[in-house]
């Protein structure tokens, strides 16, 4: 009996030893340095959360901008677009990235004005995981009958029509769609509709999709569905093409609007970007581009912002978005996003000096 | 019937033994000196660690035990000590119980509307009231049930010595008990420090240290989800290192109770 | 009067005026916050109710009854029934306790009446720790080690040999509906088992040794002397059960394939009410839809709570408060 409740002493003890030492870490000063050196303890902490199309190109650009800027440091939760979206509403974050523009309407139930910044452009790759890796061809039209679910094996005629010579298994195709409201789902739908009346119909466009009952599984996140795909044998999913390279997953050409098939590339998206006449909101759209060289699924990405910011925290918000518009789009470039047109960058900054604080 | 009941235990015991077979083999290389003290690189980068989600993990256990364990300890003193045999006590008793029972994604739902919506922002708080308040009912009931252990002498021997009651039930009746209680408590920390559907949109996660209770924190249980759920090969590894972790964390206080209360444990069985 | 003085007076009659009257007022201020302190318990559950209630509002006055009985999600244009959900909870629980009960049980009846006497604490210790597994761990090595598992031995031999059973067909996906059934069945396993097990320890021995003195052999025994008596207690025990399955969402979330689904295959990839509130939660771009996630999570309170206070009140009429259910 004494032993025991001795040593149930020393237990309790040693718990709370280790939670005394987890306290006075998080109290700054002995904590160690976080990759970009040893920030002071008046550090700013600036949330953002949204898209999961931009969150490699967030992280590379914090990891490197902490260098630039040591008195602010960025937390971004990658939780989709439609989180994003909900969270600058509720004023939970001090900037969201939406891959699909906002609506009028939820703009209106904002308690400010809020301004859309293209970030990036980015390709959304359709990746899929067959034995043996084979590159495949595809264009809209069977890619919504395989998210109808109306073609539901590799070696479908019309599949197989589009690759001569590609050794198609006999393999289910599980289709992996996204399971929350997701900006890359908005440039996928769109552009499914724009080539299928079908999917215009009765799927539709949109960040958070009615997916057709029974077809497929949905995953959170560009990770999720990268991570499914991965993980299943004969499935096939969309995501940004970074995640996609990261993981050295194959994905498809697609046929585009001039009959020319495209890989993913910071060439072929910039070159939908180009195509684009952009308006002075900045909410546009680049799916299906006319043109030989442009990939058909893309789209920008924006960060959304208050006109109206908070004292400091805003101004090293919005000197670190300058960045990322102008000398970021290099980096950015490297993780195979496209990098935005010089115009549509002056175009940008312009509108960044109207944000007042 | 003997051999068909016999499989049936084997069955039951096999996810056990897989889970911590896998776990070792493919946790157990990625543990290391990074792991424990390094942030998280950018996405789809090679190296970094756990460090950050270490810490929440031990930091909101801290909170919880800060907001369980009183509230817990003195209701189950209540119920032991002043109500033991009276009809509220039999309600109270009833609604810890199925307050235990309320699925954690809804005190995840609770919490956000209770804490997050007016904070405007998740935080290491919110995440920290959230557990403690699931703490509050298993610590409420674990303390009940050892203080009725407690023998009835002790009481009117110091009653009788005209010790007020209050002081008899800190100074000798909770502290005679207090192995148990310091047990139960312990097993709450235990189940809480793995809840995950509570903390998503409470403690909401952090890739860097938490500097202050008002940010947003991460935990193990948050970092393994979110790890595992990726398609980075590097992160899987780390995420099966963090889950090692994580099981042999929540093992290690589970089975050092059941250790130290063996004597309890003998004469039950 | 209080209880102490209660207690002193019975056991020294006359006594009462000789007790010097000591820090009366911390008797009381002390009494009193312990009461409070077990009163949260009340406050606590009040506060869940109202709470999910004021977040579901806009839901519940726009939708009503239809909210349960409607199947269309569609948070683009804010029309929102919950079918779907409150199916796949249903579904992948009733595959959890199909599972899980044969096998909790039978293992209980050897706990307690078949093993040998050196294997059975042991024993007891493995369940308790299984059930300590966090749900995360559960669902990341589910998704990594046990479907890929499933997904090449056991579900074609499913869709093999039972597809003429309208279950079994279909292309299956690997996480699916009946993934986080089996997964579910792990993790409410423990909890049956030990609780059955405190169940059937507690039925008294001499109905087994009237059952041996006429004759019975051991299995009549156990089916007859312990089993029948033990009825309730055991129904409790798996009541018990579902409330946890019922509410499990980390590890169904990381199995079930996250797509709304209403159909007979179990192969095809579901979501349930605690799964769907952990996808799209931090996501909820509007008040309506939002609100809608609130009244999921009140349904799901709502069917645990009755379903947790059914189990109890098997579990108290059974065996009085002798037999503590863990959770």
């Amino acid at each position: 009996m004494k032993k025991n409740s001795l040593s149930i002493t020393a237990v309790s003890a040693l718990i709370l030893a280790m939670l005394a030492v987890s306290c006075s870490k998080n109290s700054g000063s002995a904590a160690p340095a976080p990759s970009g050196g040893n920030p002071s303890s008046g550090q700013i902490l600036i949330n953002g959360a949204g898209s999961t199309l931009d969150y490699p190109a967030f992280t590379k650009w914090f990891e490197v901008y902490a260098a630039m800027d040591t008195n602010v440091q960025f937390n971004y939760q990658s939780l989709g677009s439609g989180a994003g979206q909900k969270q600058l509403l509720n004023q939970t974050v001090d900037f969201g990235a939406s891959d699909a523009p906002m609506t009028d309407a939820s703009m209106a139930g904002a308690p400010g004005k809020i301004l859309h910044l293209p970030i990036v452009g980015g390709g959304v790759a359709i990746v899929y995981n067959l034995p043996g890796d084979p590159k495949l061809k595809l264009d809209g039209a069977t890619l919504a009958e395989i998210y109808l679910g109306t073609i539901t094996k590799w070696n479908d005629p019309k599949i197989v029509a589009l690759n001569q010579g590609v050794n198609l298994p006999d393999l289910s195709i599980i289709p992996v769609h996204r399971s929350d409201g997701s900006g890359t789902s908005f440039i996928f739908t769109d552009y499914l509709s724009a080539v299928n009346d079908i999917w215009a119909n009765s799927v539709k466009k949109g960040a958070s999709v009615k997916w057709p009952a029974g077809v497929g599984i949905g995953a959170k996140g560009s990770e999720g569905v990268t991570g499914q795909v991965r993980q299943l044998p004969g499935a096939i999913g969309y995501a940004e093409v970074a995640y996609a390279d990261q993981n050295k997953i194959p994905y498809a050409a697609i046929k585009n609007a001039a009959g020319q098939f495209v890989l993913p590339t910071p060439d072929s998206v910039s070159a939908a970007l180009a195509t684009a006449t952009i308006p002075d909101d900045f909410r546009f759209s680049i799916v299906n581009a006319p043109g030989d060289k442009t990939y058909p699924i893309a789209g920008p990405s924006w960060v959304l912002i208050y006109q109206k910011q908070n004292g400091d925290r805003g101004k090293h918000l919005v000197a670190f978005l300058k960045w990322a518009i102008t000398d970021g789009q290099k980096i950015s470039q490297t993780l195979d996003y496209a990098p935005l047109p010089d115009a549509l960058q002056q175009r940008e900054l312009k509108l960044l000096d109207t944000v007042t604080y | 019937m003997q051999a068909i009941a016999f499989i049936c235990a084997v069955l039951v015991i096999a996810p056990l033994v897989l889970v911590f077979y896998h776990l070792t083999r493919l946790g157990f290389s990625s543990i290391n000196w990074a792991f424990f003290t390094q942030l998280p690189k950018a996405v789809g980068e090679t190296g970094g660690g756990m460090g950050n989600a270490i810490v929440g993990t031990f930091v909101l256990l801290a909170e919880a035990a800060v907001i369980g364990v009183p509230i817990g300890v003195l209701g189950g003193v209540f119920l032991a000590e002043y109500a033991s045999s009276s009809g509220i006590s039999w309600w109270i008793r009833f609604g810890a119980d199925i307050l235990n029972g309320v699925p954690s994604i809804v005190w995840g739902l609770v919490v956000y509307a209770l804490v997050v919506m007016p904070m405007h922002g998740a935080s290491a708080i919110a995440g920290g009231v959230v557990l403690g308040l699931m703490m509050v009912p298993m610590v409420m009931r674990a303390t009940e049930e050892v203080l009725h252990l407690v023998p009835g002498g002790y009481r009117e021997a110091a009653l009788a010595l005209g010790i007020s009651k209050w002081k008899t039930i800190l100074q000798i009746v909770v502290r005679t008990a207090l192995r148990g209680i310091v047990t139960g408590v312990l097993l709450a920390l235990a189940r809480v420090a793995g809840e995950t559907a509570p903390l998503l949109f409470t403690a909401f996660g952090n890739t860097h240290w938490a500097r202050n209770l008002s940010q947003p924190i991460s935990a193990l249980p948050l970092q393994i989800f979110d790890y595992a759920n990726s398609p980075y090969d590097d992160w899987h590894r780390q995420a099966w290192a963090g889950a090692l972790v994580l099981l042999l964390l929540v093992l290690f206080i589970n089975i050092s109770v059941r250790v130290l209360t063996r004597e309890r444990w003998r004469t039950k069985s | 009067m209080n209880a102490a003085e209660a207690t002193v007076t019975k056991a020294v009659p006359g006594m009462k005026r000789a007790i010097p009257r000591v820090s009366r007022f911390g008797d009381r201020a002390f009494q009193w916050l312990t009461l409070i302190m077990a009163f949260s318990i009340f406050v606590l559950i009040v506060l869940i109710g109202f709470e999910l209630f004021y977040g579901a509002r806009p839901a519940l006055e726009k939708f009503g009854w239809r909210f349960l009985v409607s199947s269309t999600w569609d948070p683009v244009n804010d029309v929102f029934g919950a079918l779907p959900y409150i199916y796949g909870t249903v579904v992948t629980s009733a595959i959890a306790l199909l599972i899980a009960v044969p096998l909790s049980i039978s293992t209980a009846i050897f706990l307690t009446e078949l093993a040998p006497l050196w294997l059975r604490q042991p024993l007891v210790i493995f369940i308790e720790l299984l059930a300590a597994i966090p749900s995360v761990i559960l669902g990341f090595w589910g998704f990594y080690v046990m479907v890929p598992w499933l997904h090449d031995h056991i579900y074609p031999v499913l869709r093999s040999g039972l597809g003429f059973l309208p279950f079994f067909r279909g292309s299956d996906n690997g996480p699916c509906i009946l993934s986080a059934g089996i997964i579910l069945s792990i993790m409410i396993i423990p909890i049956i088992t030990s609780v059955s097990r405190e169940i059937l320890r507690s039925v008294p021995g001499l109905q087994r040794e009237a059952a041996y003195a006429l004759g019975a052999t051991r299995w009549e025994v156990t089916r007859i002397a312990v089993l029948s008596y033990a009825k309730r207690g055991l129904f409790g025990a798996v009541i018990l059960g579902l409330g946890r399955a019922l509410g499990e969402t980390m590890a169904v979330t990381m199995l079930i394939g996250n797509a709304p689904y209403v159909g007979t295959s179990v192969f095809a990839a579901g979501q349930t009410l605690a799964s769907v509130i952990a996808n799209e939660f931090t996501e909820a771009t509007d008040n309506l839809y939002s609100s809608a996630l609130f009244e999921i999570g009140l349904v799901l309170l709502g069917v645990t709570l009755v379903v947790n206070a059914l189990a109890r009140l098997l579990l108290l009429t059974f065996a009085g408060p002798s037999v503590k259910p863990q959770q």
